[in-house]
């Protein structure tokens, strides 16, 4: 239980890493670390395979999607940064405060409640659920993937054509 | 084993209400476009644990998984067009702030 808080404290600390740090690059490295936590998380609540998903995509290919976008982006001069830290700090000082208000009142205000779980009987094997029992998701699933290929050829397409005009 | 989830479960909903406070209040003060775009992704994280402990406390981890991954392969498109979209505002105006993309032509 002690690890549990441990990797949930670390988690909402990464998350405030990506708020407070004044570097898009250092926000987006932060974000993997948030996803890690997430994934660590997973692997103790008995989600081996969406761990792995988790860890390969979310910590991995969405950050390098991250960095790709921050480097087409034009860097920050060194005394807009300091500048920029200094605002960001004033403008995200409330945060902390409010979470840690947030936290105690939830946990208070969640200690009486009696919660009745459901006692069901479930499929036991992912690949079942995934391919069975879930396959209009996987049919919009694959809807969304041609949807986002179709539109990523549609922005790249009009970048080129604006560069010949 | 129910007391034990419900006792999970009482340690997660609190941080779970947390990454969901963080994420949205980085996107009402941010204006850079990108940071929007990491916020959006702090607020889907908190959704996807969400999801695993319910699938975990009701002893139904399969679904839950299955739900899972379906949510991590959106997650992904939507970052790439996303980013698509950002890079495109960047080639037009000159930046990534929000505020510089109010002026819609139609």
């Amino acid at each position: 239980m002690n690890l549990i808080f441990a990797l949930l404290i670390l988690l909402i600390l990464a998350a405030l890493m990506v708020v407070f740090s004044s570097r898009l690059l250092i926000a987006a490295i932060s974000l993997a670390v948030t996803s890690i936590m997430v994934t660590l998380l997973m692997f103790w609540l008995n989600s081996p395979i969406a761990a792995v998903f988790e860890l390969s995509i979310c910590a991995g290919l969405i950050t390098v999607i991250f960095i790709t976008t921050i480097s087409f982006v034009k860097p920050v001069e060194q005394e807009d940064l300091v500048e920029n830290r200094k605002r960001r700090i004033k403008k995200y000082v409330a945060l902390p405060v409010i979470l840690i208000i947030v936290w105690f009142a939830v946990s208070f205000l969640i200690k009486p409640l009696v919660l009745a779980l459901p006692a069901i009987a479930p499929e036991t094997n992912v690949a079942n659920v995934l391919w069975n029992l879930r396959q209009v998701d996987l049919l919009g699933q694959a809807i969304i993937l041609l949807v986002g290929v179709f539109g990523i050829v549609v922005l790249f397409k009009e970048g080129q054509i604006d560069e010949h005009h | 084993m129910s007391t034990t989830n419900i006792e999970i479960l009482r340690i997660f909903i609190p941080f779970i209400i947390l990454l969901i406070i963080t994420g949205f209040y980085y996107i009402l003060a941010t204006r850079n476009l990108i940071r929007i775009l990491l916020g959006v992704e702090i607020i889907t994280k908190a959704a996807l644990i969400a999801i695993i402990v319910a699938g975990y406390v009701t002893n139904n981890t399969p679904l839950a998984q299955s739900l899972t991954i379906i949510m991590i392969i959106i997650e992904v498109f939507v970052v790439a067009v996303a980013a698509g979209i950002i890079i495109q505002i960047y080639k037009r105006t000159g930046s990534v702030d929000a505020r510089n993309i109010r002026n819609l032509r139609g």
